[in-house]
């Protein structure tokens, strides 16, 4: 374990920089949700992952999020285990019947101030599945959506950069800001 | 046995690969005595309009067959009333179809939770479902003094998928876990009726995110041998370049992450590397990171072009140089060692009945891996050597998996240098008047998953089953943990890592 560690010391980080990721607008719901978010937390983003029926794609796109190419901590982004402790409710596939009622438990559970991200082509619109008697479509049908990040699934640098768009300090909201 | 049970009757026409024959109650009794006596190993399960079909495989003779018999007045007499692993595939289709599976023990309804709008959605005539119709689940009681229990899910504390964890505990030890799944079903199989090849193909991709390429490869060599069509050799050794590099990525990833959930992070760092080149080096060869839509009916979409050869070729180069070192670690490690070794035991005896999938099996001394024992283009030219390992507990599943990833980067390396020229892609053939029908079993990451397709008139799926190998080793799982401290489930579960939405569907 020493000659690895020792190894890491010497090696360049995987790390990668996230060019210009804050001057993109993934989907824009909203210039001002922008805005608030940074405002209300500044560099702290607190997340509950929920998937409401997914195939899993884009859980394993979510989690490499946290490997060390990505590494979102680095930007105050974590992922938390309880929708109390959460900001924001990351919420993927195209919401079961059998998830409903779990998701609006989650969300009600999340205290305010709360935002809502719908990822993949399924949480942004049912995706494939559209039509089945099991599923209830987009998460937008059963709670309130902020930002949409469409894939299938969305790569890491995709969810990175909508996530950052959030968290980013508009000029808007900078011009804004009393001095 | 399947010559014993099967030698007098004749197989149906519609059916490509192996047989398919009807059966009778006794025939379907006789088969039942064979699964318990473990002469045979039960496969899947499924319903059908007025009809229950089961696919068996005898580990003698390695043969397959595919028994179907009649429900009559919508009643099928039940197999695992001999057989304790048919039991949810039973309740998952006496949910679908309405079948009345007679003297199945276990009758709660499985993957219907009583919220969908209809009731036996599969069946001819589904019924509406009454607004009242969803009464409390029931889960099995354990009696003692002191027990008590924790209930856990469907939304879990990781990004991992929804389900639900009944345990019940004597202080820090498990004395039962019941599952209860389903709440990722999404109606995959019905949707995909009446649906053209390639429509239903971008379905059967996504019943499990992780294995869509395993998902894709049955499908599509389901589809190809109900339509008496081979796709180009170039496409079938793609295919299995895909399907290996799946197999890497995803065990890469569960190793690192059974040692994060044992508290060693910097494994768990070490392996998400590795997976990420992985998947960075199937971006740049095939154009997406997990390679979803790649394997259609016919062939591929994507040729690998000399430059994406070399990508495959560095990365394996890479894995041979990275990997010993951390796998020296994992083995050195003390402390890691401490919470795998003897932790989430499957006994063999259990293994062999559910005739476990994958590592999970593998783990446990079962000798079986579709690559090998049923095998397809182009690992009948290609063979892999399988790894196997009979402590059962989660060690000895990080080890297969270590020996896995081994042996694929050594399959992928002799691979790229005697890949075929040629095309990647053949039109299917034209529809037949009358519908045909094929059943195919690849070997994904997590074990055989079995595809029976049945194609109609202007080629479209008449009835569509994806059995996940997961069906088969979620319920050892329960087993698995009994005896064990709860703070062990995380590791349990991980090791044996299986599908929600595939097991759902």
């Amino acid at each position: 374990m020493r000659r690895r560690l020792f190894k890491n010391l010497v090696n360049a980080p995987c790390t990668e920089p996230v060019a210009s990721a804050a001057h993109q607008t993934p989907d824009a719901l909203g210039e001002a949700l922008r805005g608030a978010v940074a405002r209300r937390l500044g560099r702290s983003l607190q997340i509950r992952e929920v998937d409401a029926g997914s195939c899993n794609g884009c859980e394993l796109e979510i989690h490499a999020l946290s490997n060390a190419f990505y590494d979102i901590e680095r930007f105050g982004v974590r992922f938390v285990a309880s929708p109390r402790h959460a900001d924001l409710l990351l919420v993927t596939g195209p919401v079961t019947l059998n998830m409903r009622e779990a998701l609006e438990r989650t969300y009600a559970a999340t205290p305010a101030p709360k935002w809502v991200v719908a990822v993949g082509d399924c949480g942004a619109g049912c995706g494939v599945f559209e039509g089945s008697y099991a599923c209830v479509g987009a998460v937008a049908q059963v709670v309130p959506v902020d930002l949409v990040i469409r894939g299938c699934p969305p790569t890491p640098a995709q969810l990175l950069q909508g996530l950052l768009w959030l968290l980013s300090q508009g000029d808007h909201a900078a011009r804004k800001r009393p001095r | 046995m399947l010559r014993a049970l099967f030698a007098e009757l004749s197989p149906l026409a519609t059916h490509r690969g192996w047989p398919r024959v009807a059966v009778d109650a006794d025939t379907w009794r006789a088969i039942g005595e064979a699964l318990r006596e473990g002469k045979l190993d039960l496969l899947a399960e499924w319903g059908d309009a007025g009809a229950v079909h089961c696919a068996l495989y005898e580990p003698a003779t390695r043969g397959v067959q595919i028994a179907t018999i009649a429900a009559h007045e919508g009643r099928a007499p039940s197999l695992a009333v001999f057989h304790a692993p048919a039991s949810r595939l039973e309740r998952a289709l006496a949910d679908l179809y309405g079948i009345e599976v007679v003297g199945l023990p276990d009758q709660r309804a499985w993957l219907d939770h009583g919220r969908w709008p209809v009731r036996a959605p599969l069946a001819a005539q589904p019924r509406p479902a009454s607004a009242s119709a969803s009464p409390a689940y029931r889960f099995l009681e354990a009696q003692g003094p002191g027990l008590h229990q924790v209930p856990v899910g469907p939304v879990h504390a990781g990004i991992i998928e929804p389900g639900h964890f009944r345990f019940t505990a004597s202080g820090e030890t498990v004395v039962r876990l019941e599952e209860r799944l389903g709440y990722t079903h999404k109606g995959i199989e019905k949707s995909i009726v009446g649906r053209s090849v390639n429509d239903a193909a971008r379905l059967a991709a996504r019943v499990s995110g992780d294995s869509t390429v395993a998902y894709s490869f049955a499908f599509a060599r389901a589809i190809e041998a109900a339509l008496d069509s081979s796709p180009p050799p170039r496409a079938l050794w793609l295919r299995a370049v895909m399907a290996e590099l799946e197999r890497i990525a995803n065990h890469l990833g569960d190793i690192g992450a059974i040692c994060n959930d044992a508290s060693f992070a910097m494994l768990h760092a070490e392996c998400g590397i590795l997976r990420e080149r992985t998947l960075r080096a199937c971006a740049r060869a095939f154009g997406h990171r997990l390679m979803m839509d790649r394997i259609v009916p016919g062939g591929v979409t994507t040729d690998l072009t000399a430059d994406g050869e070399k990508e495959i070729g560095a990365l394996c180069t890479r894995l041979t140089r990275e990997f010993p070192e951390l796998i020296e670690l994992y083995d050195n490690t003390a402390s890691l060692q401490d919470r795998t070794v003897g932790t989430g035991i499957v006994s063999t005896r259990l293994a062999a009945a559910f005739a476990a999938p994958g590592y999970v099996g593998r783990a446990s001394s079962r000798l079986f891996d579709a690559r090998v024992h049923l095998p397809y283009p182009p690992y009948d030219v290609a063979p892999l050597e399988i790894a196997v390992r009979h402590e059962g507990d989660v060690d000895a599943r990080v080890w297969v998996r270590i020996l896995e990833v081994q042996r694929s980067v050594l399959w992928l390396q002799s691979a790229l240098g005697a890949l075929p020229g040629g095309p990647v892609r053949l039109a299917l053939p034209a529809a037949t008047a009358e519908s045909t029908e094929s059943t195919a079993v690849v070997e994904g990451f997590r074990g055989d998953i079995l595809t029976y397709v049945r194609i109609g008139a202007g080629q479209l799926i008449e009835r569509c089953h994806l059995r996940d190998p997961s069906w088969l080793s979620w319920p050892l799982l329960e087993a698995a943990i009994e005896g064990n401290i709860l703070a062990d489930f995380p590791l349990c579960n991980k090791s044996f890592n299986c599908s929600y939405s595939g097991h759902d569907l």
